[in-house]
């Protein structure tokens, strides 16, 4: 006697438990009134640069913390502390990628609504922390003009799931032979109608742009909750 | 590599999926993986079996559905297949396009079970 097999269907998201707890975080940002941006990029392409320009100039007017990703050591943290006081150090250990539930023990004993911008810096990694939501509003994919201009077309997935690119180390443009007009067309064919900022954390080329935007962005959300 | 770590969060929602309907004796699972989820398809096979090990689920098959790339295309008004997830396209009048449809697909969408 054969017996045929049974198929019983089920809809189980595999990753249910971090966007659940993804989307309880982003409710809980939302409500504190806090803007939660989220930076990835390969290792070296410049986020902990960057990241130190935007704390160091934004504290300047508003509350700022961050939490920074990596695999192991403090010395980001350390790096990131120059520029504003509330800053934590997320060690994965082994791990390529931050989670929601690492975002939701780090934040543990900080006052959110004390608080305008949180910043988190993910590990050093184009491939892995595409697959989680971390509760951010924003997620931004850097790419150093180092690294050359057909990143995007390499890393499709992360490009695709983050809402603006940031083109960094502009200084070395020139030097790295970087091709500008091709970098934005491969953005744009992973990413249709992604918003790209050039800027050089060296120089300060392109920062006032970006922070611009993230001030817009920070009221725009607050009006939004506030009409609710 | 974070297939290991997908793999043990599909463990755990298979055991959960199959407790709930009363303890089910899973032979295969069926999974829908879309072309831009960020997940290796034979990575994800081969982490699935180590995550099964230990488990009731040891042994068992891991059949995996591709979901390609849909868009839709304002220009055609329509849905459109771009052929590459480098180029976010539609193929009929090449038209760049940020409205994915289905792609991001992570799920676990039926489990087989001896008779």
């Amino acid at each position: 006697m054969t017996t045929a097999p049974r198929l019983i269907e089920v809809r189980a998201k595999v990753l249910k438990q971090n966007d659940l707890l993804a989307r309880e975080l982003r409710e809980q940002f939302r409500g504190s009134g806090v803007y939660v941006v989220s930076l990835v990029s390969s290792p070296g392409s410049g986020k902990t640069a960057f990241l130190e320009k935007l704390l160091s100039r934004l504290s300047a007017t508003s509350r700022v913390a961050a939490l920074v990703g990596d695999l192991a050591t403090e010395n980001d943290a350390a790096r990131l502390r120059r520029a504003a006081p509330q800053v934590k150090q997320i060690t994965t250990g082994t791990i390529c990628h931050l989670d929601a539930q690492m975002v939701q023990r780090a934040l543990e004993e900080w006052e959110l609504s004390d608080l305008d911008f949180l910043f988190i810096e993910n590990v050093g990694n184009l491939v892995c922390p595409s697959s989680y939501d971390l509760g951010e509003e924003l997620r931004i994919v850097l790419l150093s003009t180092t690294e050359g201009e057909d990143k995007p077309l390499k890393y499709p997935t992360i490009f695709n799931g983050a809402d603006v690119a940031v083109i960094t180390k502009m200084d070395l443009a020139a030097a790295a032979e970087f091709d500008l007009d091709a970098a934005r067309r491969n953005i744009q064919s992973v990413r249709p109608g992604m918003k790209v900022f050039e800027v050089s954390s060296k120089t300060g080329q392109g920062m006032d742009e970006t922070l611009s935007f993230l001030q817009a962005r920070l009221e725009a959300s607050r009006l939004k909750a506030a009409q609710k | 590599m974070h297939e290991l770590s997908i793999a043990v969060s599909m463990v755990e929602r298979i055991i959960e999926e199959s407790e709930s309907r009363g303890g089910l004796q899973v032979e295969a699972v069926h999974l829908r993986l879309g072309v831009l989820a960020g997940v290796d398809r034979d990575a994800l096979a081969f982490s699935y079996e180590i995550a099964c090990e230990g488990t009731f689920l040891a042994g068992s098959k891991l059949v995996i559905d591709t979901v390609p790339l849909l868009i839709y295309c304002d220009t055609c008004a329509a849905e459109s297949a771009p052929d590459s997830i480098q180029h976010i396209a539609c193929p009929r009048c090449q038209t760049l396009s940020p409205k994915i449809i289905h792609g991001r697909e992570l799920e676990v969408t039926a489990l087989e079970i001896a008779a």
